[in-house]
């Protein structure tokens, strides 16, 4: 029972210290759509025909950063989708502003407080650890500890439960009899 | 018997958050702009070509209320605010948002044409629904609407006499709305004489 318990936590560990890095390395849908060069050459029947979001590369290192920094931001009009993905006009118009204000020089940080500004922490799906967002950030750690607590003394008041009385000889003999049936 | 009410209890509390969450509208977000000062614009009049900014409306409490033609929800905050310009007594402005969307055929024309047709598009508009509006500025291509962080129109913003936004609502103002927030707020904002 503990062996095959061991087993596959070990299993687990290891599965996802394999998968991880991969995964972060994944692109996102939205790097796909958005991406300057399509994964696969195109073919003369495809270069014909319009590709989705063809994106505006003037400057692929400031579409690159565009999309890193609209990934971590909400659209506010989907509001489950980020900026980077959305095709709402209003996230058109954002990525628009965005991309004026890194080609002014802003930082990406001051690209996020430009939008923060006018938005509130909302549009960040990844928003600043401060007293507001405390509950957020740490609830879930706070309720897996109470869960890891209520578990632990269940096992705990289990194992401290009086063992079962033992058999009678007479109830040992029939059990015996009926085992041999 | 008191272990199985437990979940019970729990399951009544999932129930009671679930039902909260429910009542609550996900496109309410408290604006971070209420308590700053409302961002400048200089945007060329509906029926003028003299620009307004907010500095001109110094010293008085005033509305700012974003409308398109093409928007539907307009439609049914329009009767209301009608019905509420004389008695609010201040200046209501339109922020005409981005009347020529993208798709629309106007789109392409130039500059002082599109503005033309926008014109012509939104004094029909007022004309047939009626024109609560002390005046409407245009903002064509929506940067405005970014500054005042416009994400779903219809948006009313209060600023009040020193130029600082009091209060924000996304989406159509309702007589309800208009009784017990936006007047009360007037009468507290207007400059004492």
């Amino acid at each position: 029972m503990t062996r095959w318990l061991r087993a596959l936590t070990l299993g687990g560990v290891l599965g996802w210290a394999g998968l991880a890095p991969a995964w972060a390395q994944a692109p996102m849908p939205a790097n796909r759509v958005a991406s300057a060069t399509p994964a696969t050459p195109a073919t003369t029947a495809n270069a014909s025909r319009p590709r989705e979001a063809v994106p505006l590369a003037e400057d692929p290192v400031l579409e690159a950063r565009l999309i890193e920094i609209a990934q971590e931001l909400r659209c506010m009009v989907c509001q489950n989708e980020s900026l980077a993905s959305s095709h709402a006009e209003l996230a058109e118009d954002l990525r628009r502003e965005v991309r004026e204000l890194m080609k002014e020089g802003k930082t990406n940080d001051e690209v996020r407080d430009f939008l923060v500004e006018r938005y509130g922490d909302f549009v960040l799906y990844r928003p600043g650890v401060k007293p507001l967002t405390w509950v957020l950030w740490f609830g879930p750690f706070l309720l897996l500890l109470l869960a890891l607590t209520v578990l632990a003394r269940l096992l705990r008041a289990r194992r401290q439960a009086s063992p079962p009385p033992a058999l009678t000889e007479a109830q040992r003999e029939r059990a015996q009899s009926l085992l041999k049936d | 018997m008191k272990k199985f009410l437990i979940p019970l209890a729990l399951f009544l509390g999932l129930v009671v958050f679930l039902a909260i969450g429910l009542q609550r509208d996900p496109r309410e977000i408290p604006s971070p702009l209420v308590g700053k000062p409302a961002p400048d614009f200089k945007l060329v009049q509906l029926d003028r070509d003299d620009p307004l900014s907010p500095k001109d409306l110094r010293g008085k409490v005033w509305l700012l209320n974003v409308w398109a033609t093409w928007c539907v929800s307009c439609r049914e905050e329009h009767p209301v605010l009608v019905a509420f310009a004389p008695r609010m007594q201040v200046p209501i402005v339109g922020l005409n948002y981005k009347e020529i969307q993208p798709q629309d055929e106007a789109a392409k024309l130039p500059p002082a044409v599109k503005l033309q047709v926008a014109r012509e598009r939104s004094q029909a508009w007022l004309k047939k629904h009626g024109n609560p509006y002390t005046t409407s500025v245009m903002d064509m291509d929506g940067r405005t609407g970014i500054a005042y962080g416009v994400y779903g129109v219809p948006e009313t913003y209060v600023i009040d006499a020193e130029g600082i936004i009091r209060y924000k609502r996304v989406g159509v103002v309702t007589p309800q709305v208009m009784n017990e927030t936006i007047l009360p707020l007037i009468e507290k904002l207007r400059p004492k004489t």
